[in-house]
């Protein structure tokens, strides 16, 4: 027992280098996920950075037209699965156990598994850069472009890696499900959950349910590159239309599930900084799990060109429309919370703001493409990725922008400056503009997605050149955002527990929160506990240090990543062995099993 | 640890355990929905033979679908020995039940083998391919069933069930049903729809 009670005062992040490697607690667990995620995004930066080169002048040779594709694939699925989805799985871990007034998650070396397993599937998609071998197939991958004869080893990082980064998100939807029905404090009902935490509920719902579908999906991909099938080969009896399918049923619930959480957070951003509860509150979860059903329903809307007949694409169009009414409910909700409050503009209330203004534009333009002829028109043009980047950049990455201000000083102790912060906000806000607007005029006027360059005389030049130069004044918004970290990190501010008088209960806790989260199970008594200790009851004491017992550390959850990374590297280094595969996966299934024993055996208490 | 078991605290009653287990089930659903509908596509639609009716042969398949059945039932009966906190009748139930699933396997193997011999292979037609792949999908969950099995035989030889042993056995018990229960799925639509 001794062993596992840790002393009091600690903060999370005290403890040596091998204490992250066998970490359980899922507030280091959120900032490794958080600090990779950011890797990651500057990377897949620096990818749309040469992407957006490239189309700055016509005819331009600065990336070959090889390279070009590899870029966007790259960039494409590196922000999806190894940006926007763990920056979420970050809050995840870090705020929900903390609104929930849980101690830990209900799986804490689960947990870890999820973590080391993303960072192996990150590592393993990116490993095509060793040898210059990079999937060119775009992130949706479409049959038959796949298959072995019309792309190279480069698909095979994409096929191995995405199964890997899926399995990583399925172990922690199971996790994150489990913990926020199971693991909330006495009190805390589910209509009195904060709502950021209602939307990770529901987006785990959906991850749960969604990637068992690619999976499958892939692995037919797997059985036809390494070993004959012909699933998606039209010559050999298999369907090219079958992978289309396969992927929206997950790729659409995809989209929801990179933008739920962010519109959680701008949900608690809006409330604390207008000094109102939420308006609409049970709306907003009925809302939100609405979005929940009907992303399942939708799918086939990025396949009207194929040819479904009318009568699915009737149905298909009706039910992408159908989405507006829950997304219109949330919208006209956070302006209400706004309405007549007594406003805050700090930087994470200007993201939010933001994010409301930009994702519906974006959400506009999606519902132009639910009509099937208007989308004939757009299909496959840049008013499609103006489109996509209005609600994943404007939407997503502004409410995950906004989240990281507004939680910034809970997580690290530190303040961010708002100074910075607010040169970051409006830099962003015009870069963005100027960079993605532009590509509707572009998209309407015929240029086509995914396409190397462009001639003289179409009249795409000079759009394409202010496109550019917007994707570079981004670029300066996100050095000066790292800048604002490393600033802060060091000389910020400290932060007090309740930096924004915050409603929820994550904020009374000290910032950083000690190690056990709750010293004191606490009783919630009201939506928006917090708030309303402070100011209808006054009851509100902090609470004193105390001794919990906690689960202790295992290194078995890193030991089995590192066994299904090499099971997964098999298939794309080393000698043929097994048919296609190397020894490299053999030895990969003998680590897995030995620390899958190891991990069944490790007393563990928690 | 204390020799009794800690009482955790759940806001639905529910061990996190099975709660979680409840929530994988949910997961593989999808993932045998998507594996039966590739089948049910592709089943009718090869090239080249053999076609399902030349070699899928229901009366074996019957025999082994039988007996992993049964061992759901005698699963039950392991729970209910382990509740009563008999652990000899316990291990018996669970040997049987273990019995059970490696007959299926050895029957799955006797058929992927007469398969392979009769000129279906993997990657001989999309009816190949995606039946190997439902099957096989299935057969690696039963043999999955038979390690946790064991590991739960084993742990009671070594009395490392008396704490919460129950609650263990309920878990992977409820796996255990889940991939028969999948299993008749697989059985009608694959073995059965071969007259349709």
């Amino acid at each position: 027992m001794t062993e596992a009670a840790l002393n009091h005062n600690h903060s999370y992040f005290s403890g040596g280098v091998w204490g992250w490697f066998t970490t359980v607690d899922a507030k280091r667990i959120g900032v490794l996920y958080g600090v990779s995620a950011l890797v990651f995004a500057v990377i897949a930066g620096a990818e749309a950075m040469l992407i957006r080169t490239q189309l700055i002048v016509p005819n331009n040779d600065f990336l070959a037209a090889d390279t070009y594709n590899a870029m966007f694939t790259m960039h494409g699925v590196t922000m999806i699965f190894a940006f926007v989805m763990p920056i979420n799985a970050a809050f995840f871990n870090f705020i929900v156990p903390l609104q929930i007034g849980a101690r830990d998650v209900a799986f804490p070396r689960l947990n870890a598994l999820s973590y080391w397993v993303f960072l192996a599937g990150g590592l393993i998609f990116h490993g095509g850069f060793l040898t210059w071998e990079l999937p060119k197939v775009g992130w949706f991958a479409y049959a038959n472009l796949t298959e072995t004869q019309y792309s190279g080893h480069g698909t095979d990082f994409y096929v191995i890696g995405l199964l890997v980064l899926g399995l990583a998100s399925l172990i922690g939807s199971i996790n994150f499900i489990s913990t926020i029905l199971n693991m909330r404090a006495p009190g805390m009902t589910m209509m009195r959950l904060p709502l950021f935490t209602w939307t990770v509920l529901i987006t785990n719902i959906m991850l749960l349910l969604a990637l068992p579908v690619i999976t499958i999906a892939l692995v037919q991909l797997l059985f036809d590159r390494f070993f004959g099938t012909g699933i998606f080969n039209p010559t050999a009896g298999g369907s090219a239309i079958l992978w289309q399918h396969l992927f929206w049923v997950f790729g659409h619930p995809e989209v929801y599930i990179l933008i739920l959480p962010p519109m959680g957070m701008v949900s608690e951003i809006l409330a604390t900084f207008s000094r109102k509860p939420l308006f609409g509150y049970s709306a907003m979860v009925f809302a939100v799990a609405a979005i929940g059903v009907l992303g399942f329903v939708v799918w086939a809307h990025h396949m009207f060109t194929v040819g479904m007949g009318p009568i699915a694409m009737a149905i298909f169009s009706a039910s992408t429309m159908l989405i507006a009414i829950p997304t219109g409910v949330k919208i006209f909700n956070w302006i209400s919370t706004m309405w007549g409050g007594a406003l805050r503009m700090t930087t994470a209330m200007w993201f939010s703001v933001g994010f409301i203004l930009m994702f519906t534009i974006g959400g506009l333009s999606g519902i132009m493409h639910s009509s099937p002829p208007i989308d004939w028109q757009q299909q496959d043009s840049y008013f499609v990725v103006a489109h996509f980047h209005y609600v994943l950049f404007g939407g997503s990455v502004f409410g995950i922008l906004g989240g990281i201000y507004y939680w910034f000083p809970k997580v690290t102790g530190r303040m961010l400056s708002e100074k910075l912060g607010k040169i970051h906000f409006w830099l962003t806000v015009i870069g963005f503009n100027t960079t993605f607007f532009p590509q509707h005029f572009l998209g309407v006027d015929g240029m086509p997605r995914r396409i190397y360059t462009y001639p003289e005389g179409l009249n795409f030049e000079l759009w394409n050149m202010v496109s550019t130069l917007g994707a570079y004044t981004t670029a300066v918004a996100g050095l000066l955002f790292f800048i604002n970290i490393f600033v802060s990190l060091k000389s910020g501010e400290k932060a007090p527990a309740d930096p924004w008088d915050g409603r929820t209960i994550e904020w009374a806790v000290t910032s950083p929160p000690p190690e056990y989260n709750f010293a004191k199970l606490p009783q919630v008594e009201a939506r928006d506990d917090f708030w309303y200790k402070k100011y209808e009851t006054k009851s509100f004491k902090p609470e004193k240090p105390g001794e919990v017992l906690l689960p202790n550390p295992s290194s078995y959850p890193f030991f089995t990543a590192v066994g299904i990374a090499l099971s997964g590297a098999g298939f794309l280094w080393g000698p043929e062995f097994l048919g296609p595969v190397s020894p490299i996966s053999l030895v990969g299934v003998v680590v897995v099993l030995v620390s899958a024993f190891g991990w069944s055996f490790q007393k563990f208490e928690g | 640890m204390s020799e009794q078991a800690e009482h955790h605290y759940t806001s639905l009653g529910v061990d996190n355990r099975k709660l979680g287990m409840w929530l994988l089930i949910a997961s593989e659903c999808m993932l045998f929905g998507t594996l039966i509908v590739s089948y049910l596509i592709f089943r009718t639609k090869s090239l080249v033979g053999p076609h399902p009716r030349e070699v899928l042969s229901i009366p074996i398949t019957t025999v082994s679908t039988f007996v992993l059945l049964m061992s759901s039932f005698s699963v039950v009966l392991a729970l209910y020995s382990i509740q009563q906190d008999d652990h000899k009748a316990f291990r018996r139930w669970i040997l049987v039940t273990v019995l059970g699933g490696l007959v299926f396997l050895g029957f799955q193997t006797y058929e992927f083998t007469e398969f392979v011999h009769g000129g279906l292979g993997l990657s001989t037609n999309v009816f190949g391919s995606t039946f190997f792949m439902l099957t096989g999908t299935h057969g690696a969950h039963v043999a999955v069933g038979v390690i946790l099995l064991l590991s739960l035989f084993f742990a009671s030889l070594r009395g490392k069930l008396r704490e919460d042993g129950a609650l263990k056995v309920d878990t992977i018990a409820l796996y255990w049903h889940f991939v028969d229960v999948i299993w008749i799925v697989i059985f009608t639509v694959v073995y059965l729809f071969v007259f349709v």
